[in-house]
């Protein structure tokens, strides 16, 4: 059964709003960045701004296509489209132009494209048209290793590029793998167990534990609701720290709080062990280990790193992390662009009036670093609102998502959150010294065609797989 | 037929939570910390400062004593540079490659500028200047250093160097590299030679490249120039008395009677001020600081402040004799070539006995002064002696003698010179156990009295006009419509009245023309030369010659004072020299084939290198 409702009526408005607006609001900044006295006219067409209205034109084109294009073409052409892009990320290893010792950029004329963007949504369409196989299975071994060649391919050539930011934005398909029925328990370790590496290595561990000793009472309280069995457990807590305290105290040592935290830590977390063996609660106690393990984990890490791991090794990971503290390397930028930040205070500079992004302190304002621009001109306020209007984003996408009736189109849909989620975590982490400086594109802000249009098509097959999501039974 | 949809719950609140940290994140770097917003300021406004240019210096004719001359520091920013060739950079700058490879070492991760070559002159700078482009990273900063026309005058004026960091702890005006009067009038008159720095605030971008100016100058100070002064010197006076002092120890001091003002101020051994300027000021002090033969460093017009006056200081004794009414200018006392009770004898040289007062000065009678020091001493009407001597000190101390002279050369302050403190006489002699017979050395100068040239003029000074003076001082005009110190304008009167010092000057003028004067040598020919000599006793050698004068004797003109070490009598060097000195102010130059010759003895002899002789 279907019905022919129309594109303009039944498109989700709201949706490409916000897609305006943030592209809007990026090329203000992009505009902000690369600006000078000598070059003011915005259609200076020799310049970063001038440029970008050409790309924001062409995207809008592409959108307008790609919502007149009929809906189920992109499940039947899913696997065809994926073959494609894998023919392109092969042949830009050969015919690419190679920048930096790289080759993933094709050049043609003023035009420079690169490949790996468009490789997202390709294998966010295999991968949700193998999702939707009714046969599909997580248990079944075969479609499991379907799942893990559609997602690795591209991840290798990508890698083969030398590009392993782009590479890394794979990963993320575990939300959707979860979304759609993975064990939760691989889901939870997937996420952790990079985060925790990366946040074990980049901080001192002791903020760790206190965020995770803050997660773990809140969750027990909202799982319960009792206030006296937290009571108890923060009391042995505390009991515990203050006898620690103590005990160094006496002894004339200087206290280490990790070990501190984590006996006490140990000891108060009994009490509901005690009562998940009681009350035979598997899930709190399953999360309770988690925590637990989560804690042995970064220790673990910890301890590798300062005691098992040879120096060069150690100088790879710091590298690969952004840790490499050399002012002119990855730690300068991250430094500066967190003075830039800093330095918009509550309210901002004002438009054009950062002087750290406009005087060049910050590396790559007008693509990766380009949330400086925002964060010194528009302050607190303006970034704020940013990260508010990418929620709405992202939690709508959501909605859209768990709206549709084909799994092909849910599959996809999550696609999209995932792929924009990792982006927008570690563009805007990697500003503000949240995340590694790992290069890759702030969606719909920073400069380059290849990303704003690689980020339209992805959303706008999505929007025009929902607004035909009628037309399916 | 979804059995996972309330996964979606999992997922959207992972994504909030992850935003959440963002925003508490970005509350902290924007809100909470202040850091960022200093470290931004630091990245991006370069603060030049705008060096004024010193005030200059003239002398009393308008003749510029202290200038200005332009220095180049080659700046660099170590952190800047890139495919630098040290060599080529070495060869064009003519510095040591070794230099410039410590300096790297030493500086290679400043992100500020920093000196690489400090101070080259014009001359050299020039010379490089068209090659400079080659190394773009080096550029020159203009500083200012001073440059003196005459060779003369190096303790008045004294010298400038750069801040060290006591200073700067305490004025916050000067920073690192600044410049600051050290001695002389750069340092008494500091404030008003520097001027006031001003600043330029430009933005900066990555590679330290000058963008614009902060908002279009709007927090930018122009540096305001320092204003010049005129001294009171006379620099040709200044210049003849460094002259005649060639090859002597000791000082001079010109002072112009009715306003005060310093005309000459002369210490010997002295040093070309242009030894001290800029870079040649590190290699030249510690080679004249260690110089401990000549001392030329020290200024002995004003430090030589424990010299006995000698004699000169007879003149003080009259006049509190007289306004103490225990002499009267027909006193006579008679000498028995000496002063005699008892077995105590102070000695005398043969003259006709009994003197009255103004031929006691005259012939510089010892015995004269030790009678009258004794009736001051012990009148009865102050019923001790402590309380005699007191009052006699009261008067000395009215004089400028033993006192601070409130002045405008730094170092006077801290060398007011000794009048003997009765404290003093009680530990020596026990409490109310001494007479004024202990002290009797206090009579004809010697002992524990001490005057430097500065306080002498300054009591002739008095002398010449006739009971006050005005504080000597240094500075007549600051430019800048800025006055003087409304002090040196007062007159400070003396504790004699002025009708007692009639027969003083009378005595002083029979020294320079009465029979048995002791100064006949200071006569100028159409000048009425009032004067006084003195010797003061020298246990480590030949006594010091001093002689003190003004002229003319009406509507003096000039009061001098002048002390010649291990010179002997008074009458032998420093009257000469004192003598010159006024005839060459008062008429400009040296008449006569007799004075020419004197002139010409004066100039060549050489007190130094005789006195080194004899010792070896
Ligand atoms: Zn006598």
């Amino acid at each position: 059964m279907r019905r022919n409702i129309n594109v303009i009526t039944s498109v989700d408005w709201l949706t490409i709003f916000l897609y305006l607006l943030l592209v809007l609001l990026g090329w203000i900044n992009i505009y902000s960045a690369v600006y000078d006295d000598e070059h003011k006219s915005i259609f200076d067409f020799t310049q970063r701004y001038g440029k970008q209205i050409i790309f924001i034109a062409a995207a809008v084109f592409i959108a307008v296509c790609l919502l007149i294009i009929e809906s189920n073409f992109y499940s039947l052409f899913a696997y065809g489209i994926y073959a494609l892009m894998i023919l392109l990320l092969i042949s830009v290893l050969f015919l690419g132009k190679e920048v930096n010792g790289s080759r993933s950029w094709f050049e043609m004329g003023e035009v420079r494209l690169q490949p790996a963007e468009f490789a997202k949504f390709a294998t966010c369409l295999a991968l949700a048209r193998l999702l939707s196989d009714h046969n599909f299975r997580f248990r079944d071994r075969k479609f499991v290793a379907r799942i893990i060649l559609i997602i690795m391919l591209p991840v290798g050539l990508i890698l083969l590029q030398r590009d392993a930011g782009s590479a890394l934005v794979y990963y993320l398909f575990i939300i959707v793998l979860y979304r759609e029925g993975m064990p939760a328990l691989i889901f939870f370790l997937g996420l952790a167990i990079p985060v925790l590496f990366v946040v074990t290595l980049l901080f001192d561990k002791i903020y760790l534990f206190v965020f995770l000793l803050s997660l773990f009472y809140i969750f027990f309280y909202a799982m319960y609701l009792n206030l006296k069995h937290l009571g108890i457990s923060l009391a042995i807590f505390t009991g515990s720290v203050l006898l620690a305290i103590s005990y160094f105290f006496i002894n004339n040592q200087e206290t280490d709080w990790s070990y501190v935290l984590l006996v006490s830590f140990g000891l108060s977390s009994l009490v509901y062990f005690f009562l998940e063996f009681r009350y035979k609660l598997r899930n709190a106690f399953i999360i309770n280990m988690i925590v637990l393990c989560s804690i042995g984990f970064t220790f673990t890490v910890d301890y590798v790193y300062n005691n098992v791991l040879h120096k060069h090794q150690k100088i790879r990971i710091d590298v690969l992390l952004g840790l490499d503290q050399d002012v002119k390397g990855v730690g300068y930028n991250v430094n500066q662009s967190m003075i830039a930040i800093g330095s918009g205070g509550p309210f901002g500079k004002g438009f054009l009036h950062g002087t750290q992004t406009k005087l060049n302190y910050v590396p790559e304002q007008d693509t990766d670093f380009i949330f400086c621009t925002v964060g010194e001109e528009w302050g607190f306020t303006g970034s704020v609102f940013v990260l508010l209007l990418f929620a709405f984003l992202l939690i709508r996408l959501i909605y859209l998502a768990e709206r549709q009736r084909s799994v092909f189109s849910r599959v996809y849909g999550y696609g999209v959150v995932a792929i924009l989620f990792f982006h927008l975590a570690i563009n805007i982490g990697m500003t503000i010294g949240l995340a590694p400086v790992i290069g890759i594109p702030l969606p719909f802000f920073s400069y380059g065609g290849s990303s704003l249009w690689a980020f339209t098509i992805l959303i706008f097959i999505f929007l025009r797989l929902d607004s035909s999501r009628m037309q399916l039974l | 037929m979804d059995s996972f949809a309330q996964r979606k719950y999992i997922i959207g609140a992972l994504i909030l939570l992850m935003l959440l940290t963002f925003v508490i994140r970005l509350f902290y770097l924007q809100i909470i910390n202040e850091e960022y917003k200093i470290s931004a300021e630091n990245n991006s406004r370069r603060y030049v400062v705008q060096y004024p240019s010193r005030g200059l210096v003239y002398d009393r004719n308008g003749k510029l004593l202290v200038e200005n001359q332009a220095a180049y520091d080659i700046m660099v920013i170590p952190r800047q540079i890139k495919d630098l060739d040290t060599f080529a950079l070495c060869q064009l700058m003519d510095v040591d490659i070794e230099y410039a490879r410590k300096f790297f070492r030493r500086e290679k991760n400043s992100y500020k500028p920093v000196v690489f070559i400090p101070q080259l002159s014009l001359e050299k700078f020039a010379a490089i200047q068209d090659h400079l482009f080659k190394f773009p990273d080096f550029y020159p900063q203009t500083r200012s250093l001073r440059k003196y026309p005459f060779p003369n005058a190096a303790h008045v004026l004294g010298y400038i160097g750069e801040v060290d960091s006591s200073i700067i702890s305490k004025n916050p005006y000067y920073k690192m590299g600044d410049y600051i009067g050290i001695s002389g009038i750069e340092k008494s008159y500091e404030d008003e030679l520097r001027g006031r720095k001003g600043v330029k605030i430009f933005l900066v971008d990555v590679h330290n490249r000058i963008k614009e100016n902060f908002e279009n100058g709007k927090y930018d100070t122009a540096a305001i120039v320092g204003n010049d002064i005129t001294t009171t010197l006379d620099i040709e006076l200044q210049k003849y008395g460094e002259l005649l002092m060639a090859n002597k120890r000791g000082g001079i001091v010109a002072i112009e009677p009715s306003t005060g003002e310093i005309l000459a101020l002369v210490s010997s051994p002295s040093y070309d001020p242009n030894l001290l300027v800029g870079r040649a000021r590190s290699k030249n002090y510690p080679v004249l600081n260690a110089d401990i033969e000549m001392k030329p460093l020290f200024n002995r017009a004003i430090m030589s402040s424990q010299t006995p006056p000698g004699s000169t200081f007879k003149l003080v004794n009259a006049l509190v004799g007289l306004q103490e009414g225990v002499i009267t200018r027909e006193s006579r006392f008679s000498c028995s070539a000496g002063y005699i009770i008892g077995s105590f004898k102070v000695g005398c040289h043969a003259h006709a006995s009994p003197l009255d007062l103004e031929n006691s000065i005259g012939n510089s009678c010892n015995a004269y002064y030790c009678n009258v020091f004794r009736k001051i001493v012990d009148n009865r009407k102050y019923k001790s002696v402590r309380k005699g001597y007191e009052v006699w000190r009261r008067h000395v101390n009215s004089f400028g003698l033993g006192t601070v002279i409130d002045t405008d050369l730094p170092m006077s302050k801290s060398y007011s010179g000794t009048i003997g403190n009765p404290d003093r006489w009680d530990k020596i002699h026990g409490k109310g156990k001494w007479k004024s017979l202990s002290i009797i050395s206090l009579a004809i100068g010697q002992g524990e009295v001490g005057a430097s040239p500065f306080q002498l003029a300054n009591l002739v000074s008095a002398i010449a006009n006739r009971g006050y003076f005005y504080i000597p001082h240094i500075v007549k005009k600051i430019a800048g419509n800025r006055k003087v110190d409304k002090k040196y304008l007062k007159k400070v009167f003396t504790t004699v009245e002025s009708r007692h010092f009639e027969p003083v000057i009378n005595g002083m003028e029979l020294a320079v023309y009465g029979p048995g004067g002791t100064a006949h040598i200071a006569q100028i020919e159409g000048i009425r030369v009032c004067g006084k000599t003195g010797t003061a006793q020298n246990p480590h050698g030949e006594n010091h010659s001093l002689f003190v004068a003004f002229a003319p004797k009406e509507n003096p003109k000039i009061a001098i004072a002048v002390l010649v070490e291990n010179g002997g009598y008074g009458g032998t060097w420093a009257a000469p020299i004192a003598s010159l000195m006024m005839e060459k102010y008062l008429k400009d130059s040296i008449s006569g084939p007799l004075r020419k010759d004197l002139e010409k003895r004066m100039i060549e002899g050489d007190l130094i290198h005789k006195n080194n002789e004899a010792q070896h």
